[in-house]
C-alpha cells in the first residue's frame, strides 16, 4: 500500500491574524503543519501498521507546495513516520485550489499511489476544494469529511464513514481514490487496514508527536525538492484574490452579576426572549 | 463565451425543496440581476418530480435529473449531471448551498469544468467577485473568479431565505448521460432524527463544551432548548468526548450559525469556534472563567458554573412565559 498525502503549512492559527492595507500580514508568523493534514498522516500511517506501535508495511509520501522552508514541516511529518516527502516550489500568490490540484495530479501520475489521504480543508484559505477538484481530474472516487476509514484486505476497497450536517453517512468505495479527513479520522479506533491491524487494535485519541528516534531516523530520509515546471505542469490560476478585510469587530458586550439580571437585559433590552 | 443563466443546484427531499436552499436562491438571484439572466434550478434523485415540481415555485425553470441511479448524493454522480446542466443552458455561474452536500460536489464540478470556484462566499459583488471568509473568519477576502464559468457554495447564514417567485418557473427533464459511480456506493445514512429547527436555521442555538463534563449534563440545555424552541449545539471538545453527536459542532469546520440568540456555555470560545458562531445577533456566555474568550465576544457574559445558573435561568424564562 503506498499512500500519498499532500499537505500544506498555514500560518499559526492560534496567533492574532494581521489585517492591514488590503493584505494578511504573515510576515512574523510562526508556520506549522495544516492540521487537518497531520490528521491525514496519521490516518495514512495507521493505515500502514498492524496496530500501534507495531511494524509497518507500506509507503506513506508526504507531498507539500511551497517555499523552501516548508522543508521543516516535511521534517516533521518525516519525524511523525512519513517515509519519504516531495517539496515542489511554490507560492500561495501563485496558487489556487485548481493549480494545487493540478499540480497534485502530476505527482499522483509519477507516484501512482494506492490512495491519496488529505486534509478536508486547509484552516488558512478555508476553501475545502483541492482534494474534490483532484478526484475529478483523475476520475477518481472521492470520500470527502471522512471520519473513519476501514481499508478492506485485499487492499482494492475500503469503507469510510463522512461527517454530514446532519449526521454520518457509511460508504463502500474502490481504489484507487481521494479520501479527505475531517477531525474525528484520530479517534482512538477510526482507521485500520484489514490486512494488517485485528479488529480489537487501538490507537492514541491524537495525532502521534515526532518521538526523538523519530526525529533521527527522520534525517536519514528522502525530502526531494523539485519544481512545477518538472512536473510539466503549466497554466495560471483561476481564482484571483484581490483583497482581505479585517472583518466588522463586535461592539464590546457587558458582564452580568446574576441570572435575574440576565433574563432582564435578554427581555428588556436585547428583546431576544 | 456562456450564457447569462444562473444555474442553482437545489436540495430537495423526494417531495420538497430543502429550506438549506431558499438563502442560496437569494444568492444566485442576486447574480442573475448582476448577469441579466434567469435563475435556474437542478434537481438530482431518484423519484423527484413533485420536488421538482416544488422548487419551481423559486426559479425561473428548473432541470430535473430523475433517474434510480441517482438516488444518493454521489459527487461521482451528481457532478456529471451539473456539469450536463450548464452546458445544457450555458450557464455563465453554478452555485449551491455549502452544505455538505455543495461542499462535497461543487468542487468536483467545478474540476469537471475547469471553471474557478469561490467557496462559502457571504457575499455577491459582481458577476464574477464574490467575498468569503477566510482564516476562521480572520479575514474577509474578495476573490475574482477568471474563468468564463462561475461556481460557488453559498454560507446560508448570509442571505435571507428566498420567497416564491410572483409565477412559478417550468420543469424539464435533464437526460443525466451515462452515469458511473466508479466503484462508490452508499451503505447507510445515519441521520441524526430531531424535532429541533437546524442549527443554520435556528432562531436560538444553545451550545456546550467540555465545562458540560459529560452526555447526561447535556439534557439541562436540552431543557433550555426546547424552552426556547431552538437548536442544539456543541464545542469541537463536546463533539470529540462523545458527549453529543458529531454534527451538532459549530465552528470553522463545523456548522456555521447566526441566530439571534446564542448562549455559549462552558465553551472557552476558540477562534475555530467563534468561526462559526460570531455573526449571531446576541451571544450570551456561562462560563466559570473570568478570562475566557468567549467574553470577549458575548453581549453578556455570566462568569459562573453551569451547574448555578442554567437551572435557573430556566425557572426564570418559564416564570416569564408564565407571566407574557
Ligand atoms: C483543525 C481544527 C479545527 C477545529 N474546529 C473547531 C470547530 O469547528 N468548532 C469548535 O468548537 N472547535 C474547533 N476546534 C477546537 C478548538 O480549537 C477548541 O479546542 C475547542 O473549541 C474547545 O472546546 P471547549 O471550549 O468546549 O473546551 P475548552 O477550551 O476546554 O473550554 C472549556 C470551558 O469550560 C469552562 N468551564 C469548565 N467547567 C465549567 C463549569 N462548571 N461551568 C461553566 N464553565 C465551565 C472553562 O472555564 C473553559 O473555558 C478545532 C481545532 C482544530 C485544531
Amino acid at each position: 500500500m503506498k499512500i500519498l498525502v499532500p499537505c500544506k503549512r498555514v500560518p499559526n492559527p492560534d496567533l492574532k491574524l494581521k489585517v492591514a492595507n488590503g493584505a494578511v500580514e504573515l510576515a512574523g508568523t510562526t508556520w506549522q503543519v495544516n492540521p487537518f493534514d497531520e490528521y491525514a498522516v496519521e490516518a495514512a500511517l495507521r493505515l500502514t501498521e498492524k496496530g500501534k506501535g507495531g511494524e509497518r508495511v507500506g509507503e506513506v509520501v508526504a507531498v507539500s507546495i511551497g517555499p523552501k522552508d516548508t522543508s521543516a514541516q516535511l521534517k516533521q511529518l518525516l519525524a511523525m513516520g512519513a517515509n519519504r516527502a516531495i517539496l515542489i516550489a511554490g507560492d500561495d500568490s501563485a496558487l489556487d485550489a485548481d493549480r494545487v490540484a493540478r499540480i497534485l495530479r502530476a505527482v499522483v501520475d509519477a507516484e501512482k499511489p494506492d490512495l491519496v489521504v488529505m486534509g478536508k480543508q486547509a484552516v488558512d484559505g478555508d476553501d475545502n476544494q483541492v482534494g474534490q477538484i483532484l478526484a475529478a481530474s483523475l476520475g477518481w472516487p472521492q470520500a470527502t469529511f471522512l471520519a473513519s476509514i476501514l481499508l478492506a484486505a485485499d487492499g482494492k476497497s475500503a469503507t469510510v464513514t463522512r461527517e454530514l450536517d446532519t449526521g454520518v453517512e457509511e460508504r463502500r468505495m474502490r481504489l484507487p481514490a481521494i479520501m479527505t479527513v475531517d477531525l474525528r479520522i484520530i479517534g482512538k479506533k477510526a482507521v485500520r487496514n484489514e490486512a494488517l491491524a485485528p479488529a480489537t487494535a487501538e490507537w492514541e485519541d491524537t495525532q502521534r508527536l515526532a518521538s526523538l528516534k523519530g526525529i533521527m531516523a527522520a534525517k536519514k530520509k528522502e525530502l526531494r525538492e523539485i519544481t512545477v515546471e518538472s512536473l510539466g505542469v503549466s497554466g495560471g490560476i483561476l481564482v484571483k484574490t484581490v483583497s482581505h478585510e479585517a472583518p466588522p469587530a463586535r461592539k464590546a458586550g457587558v458582564k452580568v452579576a446574576s441570572v435575574e439580571e440576565l433574563v432582564a437585559k435578554l427581555h428588556n433590552e436585547a428583546k431576544v426572549i | 463565451m456562456p450564457g447569462t443563466a444562473t444555474l442553482i443546484l437545489l436540495e430537495t427531499t423526494t417531495s420538497n425543496l430543502r429550506s438549506a436552499s431558499l438563502p442560496t436562491i437569494s444568492a444566485a438571484r442576486k447574480l442573475a440581476q448582476a448577469n441579466g439572466g434567469a435563475v435556474v434550478g437542478v434537481v438530482i434523485g431518484s423519484g423527484i418530480g413533485a420536488a421538482a415540481q416544488d422548487a419551481a415555485r423559486y426559479v425561473d425553470k428548473v432541470l430535473c435529473c430523475d433517474n434510480p441511479a441517482l438516488s444518493a448524493a454521489l459527487a461521482e454522480t451528481w457532478a456529471p449531471v451539473l456539469v450536463a446542466a450548464v452546458k445544457k443552458i450555458d450557464a455563465a455561474a453554478l452555485v449551491a448551498s455549502a452544505t455538505s452536500t455543495g461542499k462535497d460536489v461543487l468542487p468536483r464540478a467545478a474540476g469537471l469544468l475547469g471553471a474557478g470556484m469561490a467557496s462559502d462566499i457571504v457575499a455577491v459583488t459582481g458577476t464574477k467577485t464574490f467575498r468569503r471568509p477566510t482564516y476562521a473568519g480572520n479575514a474577509l477576502t474578495d476573490v475574482e473568479v477568471l474563468t468564463p464559468v462561475v461556481v460557488a457554495t453559498v454560507r446560508q447564514t448570509e442571505f435571507p431565505p428566498a420567497a416564491p417567485a410572483a409565477s412559478a418557473g417550468t420543469v424539464e427533464a435533464l437526460e443525466p448521460g451515462p452515469i458511473d459511480a466508479l466503484g462508490s456506493e452508499l451503505v447507510a445514512l445515519h441521520t441524526s432524527k430531531s424535532a429541533r429547527p437546524d442549527l443554520a436555521e435556528a432562531k436560538v442555538v444553545v451550545s456546550g463544551g467540555r465545562g458540560l463534563k459529560d452526555a447526561t449534563n447535556f439534557k439541562v440545555l436540552e431543557e433550555l432548548t426546547d424552552l426556547l424552541g431552538g437548536a442544539l449545539g456543541a464545542s469541537r471538545a463536546a463533539c470529540d468526548a462523545g458527549m453529543v453527536p458529531n454534527d451538532l459542532q459549530v465552528g470553522q469546520t463545523g456548522r456555521v450559525v447566526a441566530p439571534d440568540l446564542y448562549f455559549a456555555v462552558g465553551i472557552s470560545g476558540a477562534i475555530q469556534h467563534l468561526a462559526g458562531m460570531k455573526s449571531s445577533k446576541v451571544i450570551v456566555a456561562i462560563n466559570k472563567d473570568p478570562e475566557a474568550p468567549i467574553f470577549q465576544v458575548a453581549d453578556y457574559g455570566l462568569q459562573a458554573t453551569w451547574e448555578s445558573t442554567v437551572p435557573p435561568l430556566i425557572a426564570q424564562i418559564k416564570a416569564l412565559k408564565a407571566a407574557g
